[in-house]
């Protein structure tokens, strides 16, 4: 399974040379890291060659790693019923490049783009429609962004006065809880006064 | 007479309305009573459970699932588990990929009785939803006897299952297995060849292969137009290569066909549940790998290191290898499918579900042109859309 896997990771590379930057096969599945401006053409590739025929794009979806430059990765994951196989193509991309939109490519990319805008304000261009799709009307800001507060920032609620569904800032009685899990002999070194004396005698 | 520009009508349909089948709102433009344009408003149920689940241990973030898709929870935590397995690399002992199967083919029964029978309900019929309801409950009670909960069950755990089946519950399932064919004929009774039901279901949503794979079309919504296509046949997860059970297509990739595949399904579904039976062996449902499975609460108080274990488990939680997975299984709707990224610590960096329904009701627009208002309901139940899933 894993040799068909990287034969086939390779036949794709053969195939874009240039553009297709890492092929990787891990846990039994197939990853393609491809630069962002060839992925209309790859896709394409993938959907028509003979060997590929990934007709099914499963998912496209946003991972946010703010301490990159390039802080997105946009995965897409793709099922080929003939074939009986899967692949995942990931490129990178920051908060103003826009992605090229493959909606003309599968018709099922139009919501998941949205949503991946929604999310994460990935930007794709020649998309048809680029609303947000699941947060409200009126919303701001990008949820799923590792920056984003888990709480959010508006609340609502129904004002009787006013008689209609007000938006106020959270305010919460008590914060999330996060723990340190850590066992003490793997987390964080805590630098304590008086520690420099240990080093210096060393 | 002069002839006059008739403006195009735009309507709302939903966000509360019986056939909307939960919190669906579609702006329709309508050109008389034929639809011209379908814009559905999805989020309304939106909850946040992926960026609640960044923020949980890889335990804590199970249960999420059973509020996805509450139609057939345990398909959905099935994903989560495997995606979670395939990272740690864990292997589930053969009794407890037996009881996954069960409880899965289980979903798909709850699933499928709802989904008939509200299809039925959505073009006139009320007399099916009512029985099969009442079979519904059975079988919640049959996930209540095993897990304690008839919805939200939390029963799947990466590694197996959280308990073994309670005593008696293998006759008490097998019993209802006998009986429940009858219930499937007396509802195709009234509704298969039904010439309402037929008028408002045949040739009504026709999809091309092409045009399925194209919308990203899974489940019955594939099979519906003759594609083969199932992944527990195809991608065997569990024990589902050792079962054996027929997958039924369609022809036309109608309403209509859509309908006969489910019903098809709820059979050879009896079929895998008694098969289950049959061949399931002893021992344990669960791995005993003491540093991601928690011990039992008698071992518990038994043991120094179980002590340890469980307390650990239970508040840090394991970690998982850094890295990436997606795990899909076949959920009743379609391929429910699961991208985990890990980096390395207690809880998942990334937690992407991929949900049929999502994809299913993006075609609702490309679905409905062209066809009468009424005919929108009959799709959008054809469709088999949960908001639970869609909206995440």
């Amino acid at each position: 399974m894993d040799e068909a896997l990287s034969d086939l990771g390779d036949h794709i590379a053969a195939a874009f040379p240039n553009d297709v930057t890492r092929t990787d096969v891990a846990l039994g599945e197939l990853t393609i890291e491809a630069r962002s401006d060839a992925l209309v053409k790859l896709l394409t590739f993938l959907r028509d060659d003979q060997n590929c025929q990934f007709k099914l794009l499963v998912d496209v979806c946003g991972v946010d790693h703010p301490d990159r430059p390039q802080r997105f990765d946009v995965v897409y994951h793709l099922l080929s019923p003939r074939h009986n196989q899967r692949v995942r193509v990931r490129v990178l991309t920051d908060e103003q490049t826009p992605v090229p939109s493959v909606t003309g490519v599968f018709k099922s990319a139009g919501w998941f783009e949205r949503e991946a805008w929604d999310m994460y304000g990935i930007m794709f261009s020649g998309h048809p429609d680029l609303r947000r799709l699941l947060t409200d009307y009126g919303f701001e800001g990008h949820p799923l962004r590792k920056d984003f507060p888990l709480t959010g920032h508006v609340e609502v609620r129904y004002d009787d006065e006013q008689k209609r569904v007000v938006y106020e800032p959270v305010s919460l009685v008590q914060d999330f809880r996060r723990f340190d899990f850590m066992s003490p002999w793997e987390s964080a070194e805590y630098i304590l006064p008086g520690d420099e004396k240990s080093q210096e005698q060393s | 007479m002069a002839e006059v520009q008739i403006k195009n009508y735009t309507m709302n349909f939903g966000p509360q309305h019986p056939a909307a089948h939960g919190v669906l709102r579609l702006v329709m433009e309508l050109d008389g009573e034929v639809c011209d344009r379908l814009d559905p408003h999805i989020g309304l149920l939106h909850r946040g459970t992926e960026k609640l689940i960044e923020h949980k241990t890889y335990l804590q973030a199970m249960p999420y699932f059973d509020r996805l898709d509450y139609v057939a929870p345990m398909n959905q935590e099935h994903a989560f588990v495997l995606a979670v397995e395939k990272l740690l690399g864990l292997e589930v002992p053969e009794r407890g990929q037996y009881v996954r199967v069960l409880f899965d083919e289980i979903g798909r029964l709850l699933n499928h009785l709802l989904n008939v029978t509200t299809q039925a309900m959505d073009v006139g019929a009320i007399t099916p939803t009512l029985w099969g309801f009442e079979e519904r409950e059975t079988l919640m009670e049959f996930y209540e006897a095993a897990s304690g909960a008839r919805l939200h069950a939390a029963y799947y755990r990466p590694g197996g299952v959280h308990q073994d089946l309670p005593r008696g519950l293998d006759e008490r399932i097998l019993a209802w297995c006998e009986r429940f064919p009858q219930v499937i004929d007396d509802m195709e009774g009234l509704l298969t060849e039904n010439r309402i039901f037929r008028q408002r279901n045949v040739d009504i949503g026709i999809v091309s292969t092409e045009d399925a794979m194209d919308w990203g079309f899974t489940g019955v919504m594939l099979r519906g137009c003759g594609v083969p296509w199932d992944l527990r046949k195809s991608q065997p997860y569990v024990a589902y290569e050792k079962m054996d059970f027929d997958i039924p297509v369609g022809k036309n990739g109608d309403c209509f066909d859509r309908y006969l595949c489910r019903i098809e399904e709820m059979r050879q579904s009896l079929r895998i549940v008694k098969q289950c039976f049959e061949e399931m062996p002893d021992g344990p449902v669960s791995s005993v790998d003491r540093k991601i499975v928690p011990p039992s609460r008698g071992e518990m108080k038994q043991s120094m290191e179980a002590l340890i274990h469980h307390f650990k488990l239970y508040t840090e939680g394991f970690h998982v290898p850094e890295g990436e997975a997606y795990a899909a299984v076949e959920a009743p709707k379609g391929e429910f499918g699961v991208y985990l990224v890990s980096d390395g610590g207690n809880k998942p960096y990334r937690c992407k579900i991929s949900a049929p329904g999502f994809r299913h009701l993006q075609a609702s627009d490309f679905l409905s042109r062209g066809h009468l208002l009424a005919d929108t309901v009959a799709i959008i139940g054809s469709l088999d859309v949960v908001f639970g899933e869609i909206d995440r």
